[in-house]
């Protein structure tokens, strides 16, 4: 098992959603950078779903009781193992009583922790995603012991995953939503060209943006949204709607981030910046 | 029989939208849970179907890659869809409601702002079947359609951080019920003992899309009644089985 000796800023269990019951309101969930996710579990030979950690802009500290081994993924938070730098994407063994810990977040925003075979947590509706109040609580807090399968060793196919870190890049890929032919030339202008930049309201539900766009007067029938729908409020606000985000809405629905897209923006935080690049 | 122009778009990587005219129109809704039904018949895996009002969200597990070719199963779907033999099932639902003023902390505004005695708009909120459009914003959170034009008020100005679970409120031409604390701008008129969203159950929403609910005045000792047997898990709603 794994004990949480300090739960950081937001840290909480993730796999890659709930799915199936978003007709009866229930958000999807699940890792907000999944293809982060999808990585750490490839190099540990786990399922691409398995539970994992998202620690969010201050990182954990963490024990584990027995051995295993990890892989770490996504924001740089300059981590320790027992007061040692390890790397990321690195398949890493860790003994009984090693001690992981988080320190300056150097890029991105979420960060991700994989162990061999996936955290053992209570799965409900299908999925371990913690969301409250689908499950008892919304994130981990100090003193949680979190359950793991001991593994006393692995070869792993794949030690070790050179990737490039794409999180400062700006670009953010948008398709058309169902409500982007209600845009004058004024409005798409000002999206396809103006820098926006992310707000202070970001969190798993939605990223609202600082920058605001004419409004409009748009009136129709709440319909069902996405994580990556972008919407627009009367009075120009731009919402992207994230995993937690509700599955039905009544503003109209401009634009759709690429599932890639909606993994970059997971990885920006308060003040960083983004252009919108549309295709299709 | 009856067809509607409908339009297919697909909406990002993995899901479409199919539109219906745009209005609140029962027939329009019977149209899309007939369609979801013949649809699911159909055993394409990997879609979920979000349907509200007058459209349904299809979202798909995987990548669409053919969307030509999906957009040409849909439009089969409805075309040879029967409205006579594949009707979908729909319910009404009796939920109990007390008005008292303990929880209905914005009666005296509201029955104030409409002109109305409280008893004149108890009597009314009981009195329709309010049809379900959607489910969306909250778990468990119902748009209901059908609230009578003398029960319409503005959401209040300034929205509550904190609505209990259970709240009953009005809204402009809609009434609902909270499924959770959470916060909200609605005139609250009373509180619903019975838990509409429970993760625990199997079926962890027993209202669906095109179901009907129907209020019921019940006294602060039923209340508390029905509020321990929601609590524990068991309790028995009165439903009915909508026909034509």
């Amino acid at each position: 098992m794994l004990k949480v000796l300090k739960s950081g800023f937001f840290t909480s269990i993730q796999d890659l959603g709930r799915l199936n019951y978003r007709n009866i309101g229930v958000p999807v969930s699940g890792a907000m950078d999944h293809d982060s996710v999808k990585k750490a579990n490839r190099l540990l030979g786990n399922d691409t779903i398995d539970p994992v950690l998202e620690i969010t802009m201050t990182g954990p500290t963490l024990q584990f009781d027995s051995p295993t081994t990890i892989c770490l993924s996504g924001a740089f938070m300059s981590p320790t193992l027992n007061n040692e730098p390890i790397e990321y994407y690195k398949v890493i063994s860790v003994k009984q009583g090693d001690i992981l810990s988080y320190g300056k977040l150097e890029n991105g925003f979420r960060s991700y922790l994989a162990v061999k075979g996936g955290f053992k947590a209570i799965s409900v509706l299908g999925s371990c995603s913690q969301y409250f109040p689908v499950t008892p609580r919304k994130s981990i807090k100090d003193g949680d012991e979190i359950m793991y399968d001991a593994i006393a060793s692995f070869e792993p196919i794949l030690s070790e995953l050179r990737t490039e870190n794409h999180f400062q890049s700006k670009n953010i890929t948008v398709y058309k939503g169902p409500e982007f032919f209600i845009l004058s030339d004024k409005q798409l202008a000002d999206l396809f060209s103006k820098r926006f930049t992310v707000s202070k309201e970001n969190n798993r539900m939605a990223y609202q943006l600082s920058e605001k766009i004419d409004g409009h007067s748009y009136s129709m029938l709440t319909s069902g949204t996405l994580p990556g729908t972008v919407q627009l409020t009367p009075l120009g606000k731009l919402i992207v709607l994230m995993k937690d985000g509700q599955t039905t809405g009544g503003y109209p629905r401009i634009l759709q981030l690429s599932e890639d897209a909606i993994c970059l923006l997971a990885q920006k935080k308060f003040g960083d910046s983004l252009f919108f690049k549309l295709v299709g | 029989m009856k067809k509607y122009p409908i339009s297919i778009k697909p909406f990002g990587e993995r899901a479409i939208l199919i539109e219906w005219p745009n209005k609140v129109d029962e027939a329009i809704l019977e149209d899309i849970l007939l369609f979801v039904k013949s649809f699911k018949k159909l055993e394409i895996p990997g879609w979920e179907t979000i349907p509200a009002y007058s459209s349904i969200l299809m979202v798909s597990n995987a990548e669409i890659s053919d969307f030509p070719k999906l957009e040409k199963t849909l439009l089969d779907c409805y075309i040879r869809m029967n409205k006579s033999e594949t009707r979908a099932q729909r319910f009404l639902w009796k939920l109990p409601v007390c008005y008292d003023d303990e929880f209905a902390i914005d009666l005296a505004e509201t029955t104030n702002y409409l002109n109305l005695s409280a008893s004149a708009l108890i009597e009314s909120h009981t009195s329709c079947e309010y049809t379900v459009f959607g489910i969306g914003f909250l778990p468990g959170f119902m748009y209901l359609g059908g609230l009578p034009k003398t029960l319409e008020i503005p959401r209040r100005k300034e929205p509550r951080l904190h609505v209990d679970k259970g709240s009953v409120g009005l809204a402009g031409k809609q009434t609902g019920i909270y499924p959770q604390d959470s916060p909200g701008g609605w005139n609250i008129i009373g509180s619903c003992p019975i838990p509409i969203f429970n993760a625990t159950k199997e079926t962890p929403c027993f209202v669906n899309v095109g179901d009907r609910i129907k209020f019921q005045s019940v006294s602060r000792a039923e209340y508390d009644l029905r509020k321990i047997e929601g609590e524990v898990g068991i309790y028995n709603l009165e439903k009915t089985e909508i026909d034509a």
